[in-house]
């Protein structure tokens, strides 16, 4: 059953392909890590390339395949060193990543979230050998009512982000909510929000919002500290580079059970990496935070969303091979390219193509090996970005921040936008409010609201469908546990007592 | 600390190096440009690139042709930079398709109309199908015909685009064909055609009305069933089993075109100078092959014919969103 791997080895092992798997793995490192290029763009940019190159599929598809992985890793780098995430998936690593780095351990921060993201990709990959076509037949039975159930877990589960303020976390989960219903309303073609704009047709985009959100409200709290000689203003110690085994070991189960996580939703066809950050990050609190340290530089915070992120890269593989379903924006594009080779994805794939299908997944082996070896001994040097001056890195991160947003829309309203969402988001870090909630609030609720409406849109209205599947009940009892258990077990055991 | 020193000099001239690079595609001037108004790796992106490739692997442009991006507004914010910034710029094409008409007609490209650009030509078209789960009752378009007649409440059709959209079209002008209102009709909006395509595999709907390129790789899985081609003739290759809505006896056609407008500004000889360019192509052997492998069958129209077959196909959507009442 397993010849098709063994033949991927041999496919993957050839001399241009390893070339290719670790030109991939740089590579996407490295749009990984650039804010405004992530993977789709990576992977759009040099997908005509390999084509022209005259490449056979299945080294064009271990390119890509590469880039892909690669920039799961890559985007980790600016999420902890300057707390702007590098791509969608690196959104919650910031939480813990970027803490940690104020502490002056850049470098073990570094170094374990790629321990991380190695161990996530490998279940995943693992997950996409052994189970690839079973676990297809259950994604596709994920509908809209089940998403919406989905979302509503993934809501109730952010509850546990509240901490300190919960009704500054309830009004940025709303804010971000509302800025995700700016747009044409998907089903019924309605214009939202737009004040007359054409640019505002297709909504606020994610890199703008990311970036104005995080980078240039970031940019703003730097400038604002520029000229004061404060505390906060000196540069954090440095400290050790290397992640410690015991660290490591401290994190061993987060890793394990966010892989899993991240795998589960990859697996979904239209979620991606940023529900699976998202849905581990706060699945992991809730279940591991017992002294309430996550948020400010916890070990484990960083792990979760990174084992996550990468997982779900791999996870999103499953539909796309079995059923030619994209299960990801980026695996949309894959299969794109996939179809300029006149190669048809689906189960019939790994009898016709095997040395496609074989070679792609065992050339994910070893591109996640690829950026392990690549990564760890980077991440000192990288932590040493913390050492640039604020008067190189500021006006650095504003170019990167106006270049990448440019760059993809080629319209200065883009970058207006970002300007006015990063004044916002600078606003709100001065009143005092995480960006987080609101980012997700943003993320979940557009795919909540779009999933309702295709839910409603089915049965006509009738609201019973939200709950009709064993799915969707499943996904509601453990949104309302989520809920009420924290509250009513200690007056329970109190009671019992 | 010579380290520290040499690494900062480094990363700053890194950052340079990355904005140049993301910036460097703006920069070249003279040169011929194709916008794709759209993200990377979408349909606009691939029309774009089918005339850079093509062009270029001809011979007919001696520089590379650059395909740029410009998202927004489904192709409004580039018709409005057309219309308003570059009007008569003779390098510049810009991809469109049905889908530009459609919002053309619903008055979603801002003040400007579809009188407003020049129409270059199509090199290609994609076809609009019917398709159902492999295990559906339905054999034929007549069946699943009559039961939409008889509860179309209960038949939920699914498609990667808005009420309004060119997916939506084809499941109204299906559910028009069978004399039901369009209104009545049970349609859910996904994003793209793969989820669409996932909700049709998991019982979520029970047609779908994508395109026949994108249904290449599931013909022979055997997991779903066409009923139906939207197109004037049977297609060859491996669609040639696939029977058209016409030979059913139902009056469905919906060819999505791929093609390209200038500026509203360019000179007769400009404009002339790519029709030729463009109709030269469309003769080429290897062009044939490069359109097959981007999953397009042939379509050639250009210069005055194109431009009234769009105008046409406008007035004709219009009409269409008004009986609906889509139009405001």
């Amino acid at each position: 059953m397993f010849d098709f791997l063994i033949d991927g080895f041999g496919v993957a092992l050839s001399p241009l392909n390893l070339g290719l798997a670790f030109l991939g793995a740089v590579l996407g490192t490295l749009f990984g890590a650039l804010p405004g290029i992530g993977p789709i763009n990576g992977i759009a940019i040099l997908m005509p390339l390999a084509y022209t190159l005259g490449l056979p599929a299945e080294s064009a598809l271990i390119l890509l395949a590469g880039v892909y992985t690669g920039a799961e890793y890559g985007g980790r780098m600016s999420s902890i060193l300057l707390n702007v995430p590098g791509d969608a998936g690196a959104v919650m690593t910031t939480l813990d990543g970027h803490p940690l780095a104020k502490k002056g351990l850049a470098g073990p921060a570094l170094g374990l979230s790629a321990v991380s993201s190695f161990v996530g990709a490998t279940i995943a990959i693992i997950g996409l050998t052994l189970f690839a076509p079973l676990l297809a037949e259950v994604a596709v039975m994920f509908g809209p009512a089940e998403f919406f159930a989905l979302m509503v877990f993934a809501f109730s589960s952010m509850a546990v982000m509240m901490g300190k303020d919960p009704i500054k976390t309830a009004i940025g989960a709303v804010l971000g909510v509302l800025i995700a219903m700016v747009g044409v309303d998907s089903g019924t073609g309605v214009l939202r929000y737009t004040f007359g704009l054409a640019e505002l047709y297709d909504g606020i985009d994610f890199v703008v919002m990311i970036i104005g959100l995080f980078a240039i409200s970031e940019i703003l709290l730097m400038l604002e500290h520029a000229n004061r000689k404060d505390a906060e203003d000196e540069m954090p110690p440095l400290g050790r580079v290397m992640v410690s085994l015991k660290e490591l070991a401290h994190c061993k189960w987060t890793m394990l059970r966010c892989g899993l996580i991240g795998f589960i939703v990859g697996v979904l066809p239209g979620t991606g990496a940023s529900v699976a950050g998202a849905v581990s990050y706060t699945t992991e609190k809730r279940l591991s935070d017992k002294e309430g340290t996550f948020g400010t530089g916890d070990m484990r915070g960083l792990a979760a969303p990174e084992a996550a992120n990468n997982a779900s890269a791999a996870g999103s593989f499953v539909p796309m091979l079995t059923l030619g379903i994209p299960g990801s924006g980026t695996t949309a594009v894959l299969l794109g390219a996939l179809m300029l080779y006149n190669i048809t994805p689906g189960p019939m794939m790994f009898s016709e193509r095997p040395e496609v299908a074989g070679g792609l997944i065992a050339s994910l082996y070893i591109g996640n090996v690829v950026l392990l070896a690549l990564n760890l001994p980077l991440a000192g040097l990288f932590a040493r970005v913390l050492t640039i001056p604020r008067w190189v890195l500021v006006p650095g991160i504003a170019i990167l921040a106006f270049a990448g947003v440019y760059q993809l829309h080629s319209d200065l309203m883009a970058i207006y936008l970002m300007l006015v969402i990063g004044v916002f988001g600078y606003l709100l870090r001065k009143l005092g409010f995480s960006l987080a909630p609101v980012i997700l609030g943003y993320v979940l609720g557009g795919l909540m609201e779009d999933n309702l409406r295709r839910a409603l849109s089915i049965s006509g209205g009738d609201l019973g469908i939200l709950w009709q599947s064993g799915i969707s009940i499943g996904l509601w009892v453990a949104a309302v546990a989520l809920l009420v258990l924290p509250w009513l077990l200690p007056r329970v055991l109190r009671a019992w007592q | 600390m010579k380290f520290n020193s040499a690494f900062r000099h480094w990363s700053s001239l890194l950052a340079l190096s990355g904005v140049l690079l993301a910036g460097s595609a703006q920069a070249q001037s003279g040169a011929t440009e194709c916008i794709a108004p759209a993200k990377p790796g979408g349909g606009y992106d691939l029309t774009c690139r089918l005339a850079a490739n093509a062009l270029q692997e001809t011979g007919l442009i001696d520089k590379p042709m650059m395909v740029s991006y410009m998202p927004g507004g489904i192709g409004a914010v580039a018709y409005n930079h057309v219309n308003g910034v570059r009007n008569d710029d003779p390098n510049l094409i810009v991809a469109a398709s049905t889908g530009a008409a459609v919002n053309l007609a619903l008055g979603k490209f801002g003040k400007y109309d579809a009188d407003e650009v020049r129409w270059l030509g199509a090199l290609g078209a994609d076809y609009g199908a019917i398709v159902v789960k492999a295990d559906a009752p339905w054999q034929n378009l007549d069946e699943l015909m009559q039961d939409l007649k008889t509860q179309p409440g209960k038949i939920v059709f699914g498609a990667g685009g808005t009420v309004g959209s060119q997916d939506w079209m084809k499941a109204a002008l299906t559910a028009k064909a069978a004399d039901i209102s369009p209104r009545d009709l049970r349609y859910v909006a996904f994003e793209g055609g793969g989820e669409s395509l996932a909700a049709l595999l998991g019982d979520h709907i029970q047609v779908f009305t994508g395109d026949m390129s994108e249904l290449r790789p599931h013909l022979e899985s055997g997991k779903v069933r066409v009923l139906a081609s939207l197109s004037e003739e049977r297609l060859g290759g491996p669609y040639a089993d696939i029977p058209t809505a016409a030979e059913q006896g139902y009056d469905v056609q919906w060819p999505i075109w791929r093609g390209y407008y200038m500026g509203p500004d360019v000179s007769d000889a400009a404009y002339q100078e790519w029709v030729n360019k463009l109709k030269t192509l469309s003769e080429k052997e290897k062009f044939a092959e490069m359109r097959e492998a981007r999953g397009l069958f042939p379509m050639s129209r250009f210069g005055a014919d194109f431009d009234s077959y769009v105008k046409g196909q406008v007035a004709q959507f219009k009409q269409l969103a008004e009986e609906v009442g889509l139009t405001q």
